[in-house]
């Protein structure tokens, strides 16, 4: 294997959040197609991955890789209690607005709108930042995940008391610190080994 | 098998916030499967225990979290680390304090939101002590603590040009990643345990 910085083929690069699909192309080799075996294919856990540019460099280390997206799922997915869908979704999506992860925050921004139907809410979030008026209720996830995602780290007592009072109970509060937490971990994966590209004009 | 976020947040098994967890009994088991990927790796060939401990050490040490800088200490000297490396790594936290997110954005609208902040550099004899795989390593990791929105090819080069491969280059972002989720599951956890409704 040659270890090399790739140059990226001629693209779009975006320059503002969108919902709009993004590409996201590698700065490094991913592992070629035929290359995957049994092991790199469980660890891709969808195999529909296999055609994902982002996740076949991954899966150069497959169990961190296997073990990083069940912990994605289950966070973001699991129907059981705690916070809806929709709001998941947009701690993930403030996160990435906060960090700057324009790539993620396109694809958390379009789940969030989906499962909240609060399209002009997300696109305010996206077009103005962590600062924006939505409510009461999505302010206070937002501030949640933007003290979560500072370094250093300043969620404390009030944001607890905040999201109390916006009637989130305690595991819907786990959850927001579960999906603010993670997308601190996905940005940077998505930031460092590669970038967004917009679709060609039409 | 011990949980890690558990222990270094300090939830005992029986407490109100264990049983929030164990409802998401897939990210209880898949973070600890992570760390345990990352830590007790089935290679070292990319990246060895004391490499990837000594990375996970920097990082807790950048986000002041005493609970996780003493853990991943305990961790780094268990690998094997020589006390003088121990004592670079201390310094190298000690000199890289900074606050986070900032960056650039690509030029266009987003660049009224750019923030310039420091680009660190290890002095000569940090870069010494250190050695060059870990020096590299450490000034990439700073940048996708506190600025990583920042991110370049150029970077990547510089850590293939100190030695490490396309596989360490994706540790060593696993790791600094996972690492800053960990930190903040925590930290969000024992601010929760703090406050009973």
């Amino acid at each position: 294997m040659t270890d090399k910085v790739l140059s990226t083929p001629p693209h779009i690069e975006p320059v503002v959040f969108t919902r709009d699909m993004l590409d996201w192309l590698p700065w490094l080799e991913p592992m070629a197609e035929q290359d995957l075996t049994t092991r790199h294919m469980t660890a891709l856990v969808d195999a529909a991955r296999a055609k994902s540019a982002y996740f076949r460099l991954l899966v150069r280390d497959p169990e961190v890789l296997e073990a990083r997206t069940r912990t994605d799922k289950d966070i973001f997915y699991n129907p059981e209690a705690g916070l809806p869908r929709a709001e998941r979704e947009l701690a993930a999506a403030a996160t990435s607005r906060f960090n700057g992860c324009i790539y993620c925050a396109s694809v958390h921004a379009r789940f969030a709108a989906t499962y909240s139907k609060r399209v002009e809410d997300v696109d305010r979030l996206l077009a103005e930042g962590v600062g924006a008026d939505l409510d009461a209720r999505w302010n206070a996830i937002v501030a949640a995940s933007v003290a979560l995602t500072a370094t250093p780290i300043t969620f404390g007592a009030e944001h607890v008391d905040a999201l109390r009072k916006v009637g989130l109970d305690d595991t819907a509060i786990v959850d927001v610190i579960n999906a603010a937490s993670f997308f601190n971990w996905a940005n940077r994966l998505m930031l460092s080994l590669g970038e967004p590209a917009a679709p060609p004009p039409k | 098998m011990p949980d890690v976020i558990d222990i270094i947040a300090g939830i005992s098994p029986g407490s109100t916030l264990h049983a929030i967890r164990d409802q998401r009994p897939q990210a209880r088991l898949h973070a600890q499967a992570s760390y345990d990927s990352l830590f007790s790796p089935l290679s070292e060939a990319d990246a060895s225990k004391v490499e990837r401990f000594a990375i996970a050490r920097f990082v807790a040490g950048l986000h002041g979290r005493s609970e996780t800088e003493t853990f991943y200490g305990v961790g780094l000297a268990g690998a094997g680390a020589p006390t003088e490396l121990r004592a670079a790594i201390a310094a190298a936290v000690a000199m890289a304090k900074g606050k986070g997110p900032y960056g650039h954005y690509p030029k266009g609208p987003l660049s009224t939101e750019d923030q310039t902040g420091s680009v660190h550099r290890l002095d000569a004899a940090l870069r010494t002590a250190l050695g060059a795989r870990l020096a590299a390593a450490f000034e990439h990791t700073h940048m996708l603590v506190f600025h990583p929105r920042d991110s370049a090819p150029a970077h990547l080069q510089s850590l293939i040009d100190a030695g490490w491969s396309t596989t360490g280059i994706v540790v060593i972002s696993q790791l600094v990643a996972f690492l800053s989720y960990q930190i903040r599951v925590v930290a969000g956890l024992r601010a929760l345990n703090a406050r009973p409704a």
